[in-house]
């Protein structure tokens, strides 16, 4: 794969950068030209907090190619704070701990390597919010 | 728009083919429905297929299947539409003839998934997802079900158990189908001890994947009794999308595509969802066949299982499912499982189902492609 595949998500996978739509005013991510919810096109560039909670999950026991190595993992659909879902792994969490509704915040984490001299991709995982 | 027939259906056992090729069996099956329809000559080749490029590193199959199935010089393409692509090559071949631009076409799905290893047709499938959002993270076709069972589950207050009956089900009929993948039945408790593919997704929520051809002869109406067999009409063809990512959707358990392209088919044919006698649906997974007939109006919210539990769907209830054993029993060769259904569709309506055979004049088919995102609807009638 070549770089640019991956470097030009660079702000959406490390940064959790969205969109606000400037028609609706509702929040959109991943980033995207045409507004899903009003179909304008106009976005504000907007970083999200990074906090939410697990909608669903589900513990992978079959990895596709590329992701062999991490099995079992859990995958969950995340709610965002502000509002939109996202699909992610879970990470720093026994898989039998999960539960709908457990709060969830966003870490860097390698998502996978490309072969031994390929590129090792990071972005997005989400893990349970660290007790004060 | 003209009215169109199904003249001739033929297709090979669902499995795994060793010593058949892609193009082997997309031949097989193509010349099964030609012959069956008694036609030598067709106007155009529409092939339904999802993996061939990824998992034989084949492309331009129209023109390949064309060649090796002795249709030279026809036009011919292929169509993708994820796992709904067979379906959507019907309903091309369907737009083909009713638009008066073809007389006679021939539609065939075809996939080979066991020429490539299992985690490499686990990754080729998942692009079906959105490859930079949900195949990124790992997810899996499986773990893309497991992610609506496990909401559906603790929406509805629904247990793992009460998604069985429609695996027990597909096996029964499947057990009955000679060109079924698995022949065996399976017991609830079977069903609960499957081990965990994507948990909640079991062993025994999951169709298989596997290699396979079906295919279909259409031609337009008033030349249906020039050719041979019995026509079984194609009253609704429908086609909807979703957004392709499950978690840009207003509400991830309601397959919105299902819904519309029931909708409009319901529309075209003029019935609704009563009028229907059995439903060839997307049990890919157990939740799928759940969300589909809620989406399709034979069930409401959360109660896709009731029709189920309470012995509905089996041939003699009220809405026969699965009813030639279904993605689960009968297998799922990805791209080719569309046209599978209509060929099983024509079977029961030609009154040709054996040991299966449900006493219905309408029935109903649909395919999902990826989550849901999108949704081809057919009304076939006697």
């Amino acid at each position: 794969m070549n770089v640019p595949r991956f470097w030009r998500t660079e702000r959406t996978r490390y940064g959790l950068v969205g969109e606000l739509c400037r028609a609706c005013g509702r929040p959109i991510f991943p980033p995207r030209d045409v507004c899903p919810h009003c179909t304008e096109a106009g976005q504000d560039v907007h970083a999200f907090g990074g906090k939410g909670q697990v909608y669903s999950f589900s513990t992978v026991y079959e990895a596709p190619a590329g992701y062999t190595d991490n099995q079992p993992y859990t995958v969950a659909m995340v709610k965002l704070d502000e509002g939109p879902l996202l699909t992610a792994q879970l990470t720093d969490v026994d898989n039998a701990d999960v539960r709908v509704g457990m709060p969830v915040e966003m870490v860097t984490r390698k998502i996978r390597e490309e072969g031994e001299s390929g590129m090792i991709v990071y972005g997005y995982k989400f893990r349970p919010v660290m007790q004060a | 728009m003209r009215q169109v027939s199904i003249v001739g259906i033929g297709q090979t056992k669902a499995g795994e083919h060793w010593e058949r090729s892609l193009r082997d069996l997309a031949s097989d099956a193509i010349l099964a429905a030609l012959k069956d329809a008694h036609a030598e000559k067709v106007d155009a080749l529409y092939v339904g297929n999802m993996l061939s490029g990824e998992l034989t590193a084949q492309q331009h199959l129209g023109t390949l299947i064309a060649d090796w199935a002795g249709l030279g010089g026809v036009e011919a393409i292929r169509v993708e539409a994820a796992d709904a692509s067979g379906a959507a090559a019907v309903r091309l071949g369907y737009l083909g003839v009713a638009s008066g631009v073809q007389d006679v076409v021939v539609v065939c799905g075809v996939e080979k998934t066991t020429d490539a290893d299992a985690e490499t047709t686990t990754a080729a499938w998942s692009a079906g997802t959105d490859a930079e959002y949900e195949a990124f993270q790992g997810l899996t076709m499986p773990a893309m079900a497991g992610l609506l069972m496990r909401r559906y589950m603790q929406e509805f207050g629904v247990g793992r158990e009460d998604l069985a009956p429609f695996a027990v089900n597909a096996h029964k009929n499947g057990a009955n189908n000679p060109n079924a993948m698995f022949r065996s039945t399976i017991s609830v408790e079977t069903f609960m001890k499957g081990g965990m593919l994507a948990d909640p997704i079991g062993m025994f929520d999951a169709a298989p994947l596997c290699d396979g051809a079906a295919a279909v002869v259409l031609c337009a109406g008033e030349r249906a009794r020039d050719l041979g067999g019995r026509p079984v009409r194609i009253l609704a063809s429908a086609m909807a999308t979703d957004r392709l990512a499950l978690h840009s959707r207003r509400d991830p358990l309601f397959l919105h595509a299902a819904y519309l392209s029931a909708l409009k088919a319901y529309e075209q044919a003029g019935v609704g969802p009563r009028e229907i006698g059995l439903f060839e649906l997307h049990d890919a997974f157990t939740v799928m066949a759940a969300l589909s007939l809620e989406a399709c109006g034979f069930a409401d919210r959360g109660q896709g299982t009731r029709l189920a539990k309470d012995g509905e769907i089996g041939l003699q209830g009220r809405i026969p499912l699965s009813s030639m054993g279904g993605l689960k029993a009968r297998g799922h060769p990805i791209g080719a499982t569309g046209v599978y259904q209509i060929v099983e569709l024509a079977q029961q309506l030609r009154g040709e189902a054996g040991a299966n055979q449900v006493q219905a004049h309408l029935g109903m088919a649909q395919s999902l492609g990826g989550s849901g995102a999108t949704a081809v609807t057919h009304i076939l009638g006697a």
